[in-house]
């Protein structure tokens, strides 16, 4: 493994719900990464976001690590969960709530 | 990038696929496609849209750099 995905992999088993996205939660830099923290925030989850404009070496292995070409990117529980297409379906059907639900408990 | 040229390099990828492509800013550079194939069944939602990415081969988050994407198998009430 390369150092940036060493780094992204503590990073994903570290936090239990954790969001690569461009910006922060506060103030997100692309439409997609705003989506996906507003899902966030609207299910009341308690989540950890990396700024990958603010590190180039995450920003590109970020890409590799699960074979996904865009960012924001979700991982729950250290897994792949998907961009942002992805959350608000998810979001929609309710299966994100159960799924980020169950990693608070 | 051109719908057309994204739907036929999806459709080359994906044969069964049917595409639809909005433009979602008329500037050529943001668009939302729907992939609807009998061949996603059985995937995942996240090895579904990996397949579209894969199709594009490398083009997204490069020179198209905006494709909101969903995914589907076809249902009966489609058809």
């Amino acid at each position: 493994m390369t150092e940036a995905k060493e780094r992204i992999d503590a990073l994903v088993k570290a936090n239990d719900v954790v969001l690569f996205m461009k910006g922060t939660a506060l103030f997100p830099q692309c439409g997609f990464s705003s989506r996906a923290v507003a899902i966030l925030d609207h299910l009341g989850a308690s989540y950890e976001t990396v700024d990958v404009l603010q590190d180039q070496e995450i920003r590109q292995g970020i890409k590799e690590y699960s074979d996904w070409p865009t960012i924001p990117q979700l991982y729950v529980k250290g897994e792949f969960v998907g961009g942002s297409d992805i959350m608000m379906e998810m979001f929609e059907s309710g299966e994100l709530q159960t799924l980020v639900g169950q990693s608070a408990e | 990038m051109r719908a057309d040229e994204i739907e036929a390099m999806i459709v080359a990828a994906i044969p069964d696929a049917r595409v639809e492509i909005r433009d979602l800013a008329g500037d050529g550079d943001h668009y939302a496609a729907r992939v609807i194939a009998e061949s996603f069944a059985g995937m995942s939602r996240v090895r579904q849209h990996q397949a579209v990415y894969a199709a594009l081969k490398g083009k997204m988050g490069g020179e198209l750099h905006a494709l909101q994407l969903e995914t589907a198998v076809p249902s009966g009430d489609h058809e």
